[in-house]
């Protein structure tokens, strides 16, 4: 019972960071910010996901794959967000200032 | 609470499929190239997700690996192509104002006549689904009497390499074309690579062994469970991309006849393999029972290296410059 309710504050959590994200994405001006919100919500908000489905998994194998595809998407969406700012950054896109 | 996981199913389904429908509509109509590519790329993925959702994961790991992935990796390859080619149009003062003119005339006579045909279509293919049989059991019943003369254990490898190998080796014949196509049309385009930067030069050193174990497993378990050749073979091509978008390049001893036999070799092993147990008394790609398990694994790992390399090769989108790094 505790863990079905904290596997559900867990998910909530990782959604609300996943939807925060989005408005991010499409709501900030330039594409140095949008990065920072896509970022936080693919690490974050899965992350917490990863956390709530692992407390009902059924096996330690499911939470290391869970754990693993974690690991490899925060890999790649540091390289992937590195790799646009620099490409932003070469094409001279200026940072936005409020 | 049985009606509310199936109306909770159906919301997912549904959801899906308008999204796909969406999606597909954005593909097609997005006047920015490089948004259609975007939008191409996250319809793969979503179709990924229906495959799962109809228990096909085998299509489900093709479609995200082939379709999504690697599609969405050529796609931006031509996209960058197209962009550099009309750079140099651009500066030597050629305009296609006229062409444009031109096409758009032919494009509002001819679009009528298309409307009408593809409605036709429609209406002829919605006739020839509503027309099938609602309750039709299929092959299912058959390909599982037989699975024990496959050789393998996964009805869906059974049927790609043994009872429907004919298909799948034709497949990798019309692959082995695109790429003879891609390389007599031109050479490689010569790429002003920029400098990769440390981290892309890390990621990949992290990745390709990671990527080199995934697509050996996922070439081993075809024999008993979702994978296989093509899976295996899309997952080491992307190994390829990472390491040429890295950077590196193919040494210049690598380019000639290797990279050809490499290319050829799954399906003239295919072919072999499938004319040799004529020898014994069968048809062709008729394996004999008792060898079919170690045929389908020799032919499905050497298919997988000729699948790796001819979609790199198509990534390269040219036939190799003799003596430069490629």
């Amino acid at each position: 019972m505790l863990s079905e309710i904290a596997t559900i504050v867990l998910l909530l959590a990782g959604a609300a960071f996943f939807l925060a994200g989005t408005l991010g994405l499409l709501r900030f001006p330039d594409v140095y910010t949008r990065l920072h919100a896509l970022t936080k919500a693919d690490n974050v908000g899965l992350g917490l996901v990863v956390a709530g489905l692992a407390l009902q998994a059924e096996s330690w194998a499911a939470i290391g794959k869970m754990t693993l595809i974690w690991l490899l998407v925060l890999i790649a969406s540091a390289t992937g967000a590195h790799l646009i700012a620099q490409g932003a950054l070469r094409k001279r896109i200026r940072p936005w200032k409020p | 609470m049985e009606a509310m996981t199936v109306s909770l199913d159906w919301m997912l389904d549904g959801l899906l499929a308008l999204t796909l429908l969406w999606l597909g509509w954005r593909v097609l109509a997005s006047a920015d190239l490089f948004k259609g590519i975007a939008f191409f790329i996250a319809f793969g993925l979503l179709m990924a997700l229906i495959w799962v959702r109809l228990e096909a994961p085998d299509v489900a790991i093709a479609e995200a690996a082939i379709g999504a992935g690697l599609t969405g990796a050529l796609l931006l390859a031509a996209l960058s192509r197209l962009r550099h080619d009309k750079e140099i149009a651009a500066t030597n003062g050629l305009t296609d104002g006229a062409g444009r003119d031109r096409a758009s005339g032919l494009r509002r006579g001819t679009g009528v006549v298309l409307i009408g045909l593809s409605t036709l279509l429609f209406i002829g293919l919605g006739g020839a689904v509503l027309s099938l049989p609602t309750e039709a059991p299929g092959l299912s019943g058959p390909v599982a009497d037989r699975l024990s003369t496959s050789g393998v254990s996964n009805p869906v490898t059974a049927v790609l390499l043994n009872f429907r190998a004919y298909d799948t080796l034709l497949e990798k014949a019309v692959l082995l074309l695109a790429v003879v196509a891609a390389w007599s049309l031109a050479a490689a385009p010569k790429e002003s690579v920029s400098p990769p930067g440390r981290v892309l030069d890390v990621f990949a050193r992290l990745l390709v062994p990671l990527m080199i174990v995934v697509a050996s497993y996922l070439l081993w378990v075809g024999a008993h469970a979702p994978g296989g050749a093509f899976q295996a073979g899309a997952v080491l091509a992307a190994v390829a991309v990472l390491l040429l978008l890295s950077g590196k390049s193919l040494t210049a001893r690598w380019q000639g006849w290797r990279l050809r036999a490499l290319l050829t070799l799954g399906l003239g092993v295919f072919i072999a393999v499938g004319a040799a147990v004529m020898f014994v008394g069968h048809r062709f790609l008729e394996y004999p029972p008792d060898q079919a398990g170690n045929l389908i694994l020799l032919i499905e790992v050497v298919a997988t290296v000729s699948i790796a390399v001819a979609l790199a090769a198509l990534f390269l989108g040219g036939r190799p410059r003799r003596g430069e790094p490629g």
